[in-house]
């Protein structure tokens, strides 16, 4: 069952360096016969090689954790303001786990969005490195401490947020900026349109536009020169983690959020399939922002969702009629997944429930289960009551999973 | 293992039908294990299969294969199985500098207007080549997926072309059999869309699978319905009639089981 398990990435090379390390008959299975890369782990499902978001409920959500070698999708909400947080996590995670970030962007420069990563609260050794950074953190933190329980204070809290059983990936503080000497050592690419490409050939014979050809070009350049194809010796095996920024606006020079048929409709498309034959031959990671409410043509985005792995559509009520709403007072947006992967396997991690929403708290990103307030007064329910009705229908249009019944029951 | 699909669409490896164009398609739910199921179906028929894979890498398909009881690496080593990897080839096309002056299978990608004769040319060598005399049984074509054309730029009606040339060459002239993906879309969309490749092909077709989630919404144990489509070519006055039933599934690790609505056993 585990042989063909990480096949898909990289393939030949590994299996035979994993048999060749295997010098004696007595080890225990299921750790050694993994390449063992910091802040990877074999998927329980199917095996895959797979890597965290950094936001622990993500991974829940999504089956496990991001397999290597596959591209998750995030159709913006409509201020990117929580996408970009889960682009950010998803970065800062490779800084503590010590993978190679490549960051592409063509509307700030890729340093802006490295320099607002979010801290982490490193309570756990993961890796030398992260000890290092606990050792340089620590002594602040440590004022406050509680002294008196101390053997409680690493206890996860009660919690209503979606996790698994084993803890995976780091928690960060997204109130306060990842520490410069941390980030620095962090081996980042970086991609900024505007410097890449200068002049734009209108005679092109490609579907792909400038933008798209030279981003593709350049996250190839990165993946053979820091040798995530494979080539290097099995013991400097590391992870890419890459990170694409509102790919289809308008700034890349895409045309699919201007007209519902657009000229170049093939374009993002198609750089998502020579994405797509990258990573899958490579040890390599990828997210990428889409402003899929500013694309025109539903067929395109269905398209785009069909290329990538897993994809998430985050919908934020910030500016919308429904933040005063009693019924999501609790949440700051709804989240919805859209596909989950089949790796390796005929199925697929399916969820208990497709009716999810996410919430800021303080320091935290995190989502969960939505589930109604409770009533508990007569009167105050008789009044809120339209209220709710009207909420519940929003909500059934937002998730999609229910029936698109247009009548309240009422009881 | 898929004996129930077997049962439902009465075939077996030993009793393999011929000339027959069989069409997934899916809306709202994912039709690829019926891909998974038709290749090693082939396979263990003993037929020469040909796999144009275009989404996914070969590995994949190997390990899904390899939990269904067939191995592509053999079959492929034997000569049964020609694998067109797309995900492979397709960085060089998309990338390189000069277009290579030979026509090749894999240039619909570079090209915008472009047609999909290298690769209908590909299939054409691939299944005509006899190797070690008539060892394998009648050829097959299995296309995952159409809709990935129409991603990378190519026009709904070239793929129609293809299609109707694959049709032509495989079960017309060698008897065999063609199986297609086509991925529906929720909303109708542009001219030469999928939804319209879909009605062009359906057409066509003798044999129609059409994979759907339910309507009632997502649900655990239930993961969609299948509905079957055949033409029968009855002896009858009322000429060529088409049976049509519907089927719920549940996908397994190693297969998919079917029932008929609501007689899941979560439900019952």
């Amino acid at each position: 069952m585990a042989a063909p398990s990480n096949s898909m990435s990289g393939s030949g090379p590994e299996q035979k360096a994993r048999f060749a390390s295997n010098t004696t008959s007595f080890q225990k299975k299921s750790r050694s016969n993994f390449i063992s890369i910091p802040g990877t782990r074999p998927s329980v499902q199917n095996g895959q090689l797979i890597v965290s978001t950094g936001v622990t409920s993500l991974d829940y959500v999504i089956g496990g954790g991001l397999a290597v070698g596959t591209l998750l999708l995030i159709e913006e909400d409509k201020y990117d303001s929580y996408s970009r947080m889960l682009l950010k996590y998803f970065l800062a995670e490779g800084v503590v786990c010590g993978h190679s970030l490549y960051i592409a962007s063509a509307r700030e420069p890729p340093d802006e969005i490295l320099q607002e990563l979010p801290a982490p609260i490193l309570d756990d050794i993961a890796s030398p490195r992260s000890e290092e950074a606990q050792g340089k953190l620590g002594d602040p933190d440590g004022q406050d401490s509680m002294k008196i329980a101390w053997r409680y204070q690493n206890l996860p809290k009660v919690q209503t947020a979606l996790a698994s059983s084993s803890r995976f990936g780091h928690y960060y503080d997204v109130s306060k900026a990842m520490d410069t000497d941390m980030r620095q050592a962090a081996k980042c690419t970086s991609f900024y349109l505007p410097d890449e490409v200068t002049h734009s050939s209108a005679a092109e014979s490609s579907q792909m536009n400038e933008g798209y050809r030279a981003l593709l070009r350049s996250v190839q350049g990165a993946i053979h020169s820091q040798g995530f194809d494979g080539s290097t010796p099995q013991k400097s095996r590391n992870v890419l983690r890459i990170g694409l920024q509102s790919l289809g606006s308008a700034l890349w020079g895409d045309d699919i959020c201007c007209s519902e048929s657009p000229g170049h409709a093939a374009g993002l498309t198609t750089f998502l399939y020579g994405l797509r034959a990258l990573l899958r031959s490579s040890l390599s990671v990828a997210m990428v922002t889409v402003p899929a409410h500013l694309v025109q043509s539903r067929a395109i985005m269905e398209r785009v969702t069909k290329l990538c792995d897993t994809a998430i559509a985050l919908e934020s009520f910030r500016g919308l009629d429904t933040e005063a709403n009693p019924l999501y007072k609790d949440y700051h947006g709804l989240l919805q997944v859209k596909q989950i992967p089949h790796l390796n396997c005929l199925v697929c991690e399916v969820p208990d429930s497709k009716d999810l929403a996410f919430k800021l708290k303080r320091k935290q990103f995190t989502i969960e289960r939505l589930h109604l307030p409770p009533d508990l007064s007569d009167t105050v329910s008789r009044l809120s009551k339209p209220d709710l009705a009207e909420s519940a229908k929003l909500l059934s249009s937002g998730c999609g999973s229910s029936t698109p019944g247009k009548k309240h029951l009422d009881f | 293992m898929f004996s129930e699909l077997d049962s439902i669409l009465d075939i077996s490896p030993e009793n393999c039908p011929q000339r027959e164009f069989i069409l997934l398609s899916d809306r709202k739910a994912d039709a690829s294990f019926l891909i998974h199921y038709f290749l090693s179906f082939y396979l263990r028929a003993g037929c020469k299969v040909c796999f144009l894979g275009l989404v996914q890498s070969f590995s994949h398909y190997s390990a899904v294969s390899q939990r269904l009881g067939v191995s592509l690496t053999q079959a492929r080593e034997k000569g049964q199985l020609v694998f067109l990897e797309g995900l492979k080839g397709a960085l060089a096309v998309l990338l390189e500098e000069e277009p290579s002056p030979s026509p090749q299978k894999l240039a619909f990608l570079r090209s915008p207007h472009t047609n999909l004769r290298g690769l209908y040319e590909f299939v054409q060598g691939s299944l005509m080549a006899k190797g070690e005399g008539d060892k394998w049984g009648p050829p097959v074509l299995i296309v995952d997926d159409l809709t990935v054309f129409l991603s990378l730029g190519v026009r709904g009606g070239a793929v129609l072309d293809f299609t109707h040339y694959c049709r032509a060459f495989v079960c017309s002239k060698l008897q065999g059999n063609v199986v297609m993906l086509i991925r529906g879309e929720e909303e109708e969309s542009d001219e030469e869309g999928s939804e319209w490749l879909l009605k062009g092909l359906t057409h066509q077709c003798s044999l129609a699978l059409r994979v759907e989630g339910l309507p009632t919404g997502y649900c655990r144990d239930i993961h969609g319905q299948m509905e079957v489509f055949r033409r029968v070519n009855g002896s009858c006055v009322g000429g060529p009639k088409t049976q049509k039933n519907l089927f719920q599934y549940k996908v397994h690790d190693k297969g998919a089981s079917f029932f008929a609505r609501g007689t899941s056993s979560a439900v019952l």
